[in-house]
């Protein structure tokens, strides 16, 4: 058991920090599929679709396979971080880029016409109320990102998995184990769809 | 199509400094000219009321002026500065966000669709320009936008959402907004448009108590024709992109000389 909260800490530690990198991707890439730059656009949109169009499982082993031949040896957990963020944010940045292009034209206009700064306009009218929109399925993606994390047990890191499988490599008590880590993980997962319902309701307070 | 020569502004009001001026002001979307070297001239504390059948150019013509459509040729000066250009070294230059944003906070707008924030309560909508836009802090701000929502009749309405307001209360609040900025020039978007009839009303008391108050220019987009009358010193009529007819508001609806001002007054007249 007490290896296996080991194993919880990692799957914390790599959802937290691709989770991080996974929402810093979502919003630049989001933000630069909307720029004015068609050659922004265009690279951000191959960023999208080289994540979006492999595999996740086979992204992870690239990386910490294929990359040391080129040089590049990153660990178990950096490539977890890596991958899983990198694409997640692929993802999100559709999210991002769709709930800003939702709010209506007019709202922009009347920022306009009170001669607010484009950036102010962003900020203060457009973000607050795509927020709203973007919620929901940002949430979705956070747990769908916890669940992933059970991949990197493939590429050696100690997670919550990887631990799972060696406990039940030792005991053979198969139901035991893998009923315990399938506890767990809805056990992370399920707060944060509350926590997540919970700020929705704060978020669209006197909309609805 | 545009075989009407466009008169020129011989209605009463003269030798003026205008405090608005198009000039050979024309605008495409795609293929769609929606206006023609349109020319108007604007004196100051002028209201004015553009009427014109649905898809005239009517709501382009301001939109422009409040820089939300940027015009294809032309130029339009606003208090003796030029809207959309600068001059550098005499040559005319497209403007950039900073020129646009000086000149633009001389120009006010309310929409047929109110715009108000959704996520913001009454007293925020009205105070969050004059915060983050003229620096000023949120006493002040408050105080302001107190003074505004009182104007408007709205006082007691302050911590609500706008989606627990009726449209005309809304509407109120919109022009309560754009108030409260103190611009120069107020623009009016068919803001009736959207409004259940026995919401009209109170909203054009509002505008009619401040277009009394004299001081600012107003150019008002309407279907409201009894109002215009009203309120207006010229009514403009505009068809095609153009201005066929302009003139004092008498002069227009109880004799008009344009072919096209008779049909469409007539038929608007049929349709109330």
């Amino acid at each position: 058991m007490p290896f296996l909260l080991k194993g919880v800490v990692v799957t914390i530690e790599l959802t937290v920090m691709a989770a991080i990198l996974a929402f810093i991707m979502a919003f630049i890439a989001g933000f630069a599929r909307l720029s004015k730059f068609a050659i922004v656009r265009g690279i951000t949109q191959i960023y999208v679709e080289i994540f979006r169009g492999t595999s996740l499982l086979v992204q992870l082993f690239w990386v910490y396979f294929v990359l040391p031949f080129f040089g590049i040896e990153l660990s178990a957990m950096m490539t977890g971080v890596l991958v899983l963020g990198l694409n997640y944010g692929a993802y999100a940045s559709e999210v991002i880029r769709s709930s800003i292009l939702a709010i209506p034209k007019g709202q922009t206009e009347a920022g306009i016409a009170l001669n607010m700064s484009p950036s102010l306009i962003m900020k203060r009218i457009i973000l607050p109320q795509a927020m709203l929109i973007m919620l929901p399925p940002l949430g979705n993606y956070l747990i769908e990102l916890i669940k992933s994390t059970a991949l990197v047990s493939l590429i050696t890191l100690h997670d919550l998995m990887f631990c799972g499988t060696m406990i039940n490599n030792v005991t053979m008590r198969t139901i035991e184990v893998y009923s315990l880590v399938l506890i767990i993980y809805f056990l992370l997962a399920y707060p944060l769809t509350l926590a997540i319902r919970r700020l929705e309701k704060r978020l669209s307070a006197g909309r609805l | 199509m545009s075989e009407i020569v466009t008169e020129t502004s011989n209605n009463g009001i003269q030798n003026f400094e205008p405090i608005v001026r198009y000039q050979k002001v024309s605008k495409s979307f795609g293929d769609t000219e929606v206006i023609k070297e349109l020319d108007l001239d604007v004196a100051p504390a002028e209201k004015i009321g553009i009427i014109g059948p649905s898809g005239s150019g009517k709501t382009t013509l301001i939109r422009m002026l409040m820089t939300l459509e940027k015009p294809t040729s032309g130029t339009i000066e606003v208090d003796g500065e030029l809207l959309w250009h600068k001059r550098v070294n005499g040559n005319l230059v497209p403007a950039d966000e900073k020129h646009l944003r000086k000149v633009r906070s001389k120009v006010g707008m309310i929409f047929q669709q109110f715009n108000l924030f959704p996520h913001m309560t009454m007293l925020r909508n009205v105070t969050e320009a004059p915060i983050h836009v003229l620096g000023l802090s949120r006493e002040e701000a408050e105080e302001r936008a107190i003074t505004m929502l009182e104007k408007v009749g709205l006082k007691d309405k302050l911590d609500q959402y706008p989606r627990q307001l009726s449209g005309g209360q809304q509407q109120r609040v919109a022009i309560a907004r754009a108030l409260v900025m103190n611009p120069k020039i107020m623009l009016f978007d068919e803001v009736t448009s959207a409004l259940d009839p026995e919401l009209v009303e109170e909203v054009l008391a509002v505008i009619k108590e401040i277009a009394l108050e004299g001081n600012m220019t107003m150019l008002l987009v309407t279907h409201e024709m009894q109002f215009a009358r009203e309120i207006a010193d010229r009514i403009v009529f505009i068809n095609g992109g153009t201005i066929i007819e302009q003139g004092p508001p008498e002069e227009i609806f109880e004799n008009p000389k344009h072919e096209r001002t008779q049909n469409f007054l007539r038929r608007f007249n049929k349709k109330n």
